[in-house]
């Protein structure tokens, strides 16, 4: 009888047994079970508040807040998502609240999710012979060939430099969905629900993100 | 059904990767990339982008910032109600 009432009363829909394993420990004081997770998700946590808060210190405080806030809802969690997008969905409301305070503009509340700027409608047209040519819609100047091994791609200075320096350049919605998905690794699931993004917006702006990576890529080989 | 054009096939690519492009979606972008070299190389250079950018990963935390979190922690479970450790 005991572990049907736990069992009901923790996992109403199903957490994974580590997030479970992780909840009991957690919930019986056990430090080990706050580091491991403080390991895994603190640095992540730090770079998404740096979206909505202007410094890198407020942010680690914005996460601190955040973990205190973990800490007192365990005993409210009910696992009806993941451990880790509990936490982030926290990690979020607090940098929110605090961007607010700060009267910082909020990307994601503000944005209407896309990043649309006049340049963005623009920046796959020119590549393309437009409607009405005879070779409508082929290249007009196909893409050049990146002289580099896949190897090599990955393990240079100077291309990781122009990928940081292509995502600054991005709106802060379309840089906050490429960075988790492509760089923390996130599903876009995960993304979804932790930016409350609809699977649409998320898409289109990781590809609109990735798209001007892509191009500032081949403006760097090009002139190499 | 029309045969997708590179411009329509660059602006899918990502609905392409994830999956999300319905099933004739999915098969007229493959063909369309069977006869098509600039497309062909323009997807590859696209997945040699995702993971290029995969390796700026870097999840450092400051010792510092670990001590405080741990004076958090300690804190905390020394003010929770006994019966909850």
């Amino acid at each position: 009888m005991p572990e049907l009432e736990s069992a009901t009363a923790t996992t109403p829909t199903g957490l994974s047994g580590e997030d479970e394993a992780l909840l009991v420990r957690l919930r019986a004081g056990h430090e080990d079970a706050f580091v491991e997770l403080v390991d895994r998700y603190h640095a992540q946590m730090v770079r998404l508040a740096l979206s909505f808060v202007s410094s890198h210190s407020v942010a680690e405080e914005v996460a601190q807040e955040a973990w205190l806030g973990v800490l007192k809802g365990l005993d409210r969690f009910e696992g009806r998502s993941s451990l880790k997008t509990w936490i982030f969905r926290i990690l979020t409301n607090t940098a929110k609240t605090r961007g607010q305070r700060e009267s910082r503009i909020v990307p994601f509340a503000s944005l209407g999710g896309t990043d649309a700027d006049g340049e963005d409608a623009e920046f796959d047209l020119e590549r393309f012979h437009p409607p009405g040519d005879a070779l409508a819609g082929h290249w007009m100047s196909p893409p050049g060939e990146w002289e580099t091994s896949p190897e090599d791609l990955m393990l240079s200075g100077e291309v990781r430099a122009q990928i940081e320096g292509a995502m600054a350049k991005l709106g802060p919605s379309q840089r906050e969905v490429m960075r988790l998905r492509d760089i923390e690794g996130w599903s876009s699931e995960e993304v979804c629900n932790v930016l409350e993004l609809t699977e649409t917006n998320q898409r289109v702006l990781l590809h609109r993100a990735r798209t001007k990576v892509r191009q500032a890529l081949a403006q760097y080989f090009a002139g190499r | 059904m029309a045969a997708l054009s590179c411009h329509e096939l660059v602006g899918v690519v990502t609905d392409y990767l994830e999956g999300a492009l319905p099933e004739a979606g999915r098969d007229r972008f493959e063909s369309h990339l069977a006869a098509c070299p600039h497309c062909t190389r323009y997807l590859e250079q696209f997945r040699l982008t995702i993971a290029a950018t995969g390796t700026l990963s870097e999840d450092v935390i400051e010792p510092a910032a670990k001590e405080d979190l741990l004076r958090v922690f300690r804190d905390w479970k020394a003010s929770a109600a006994p019966e909850t450790l």
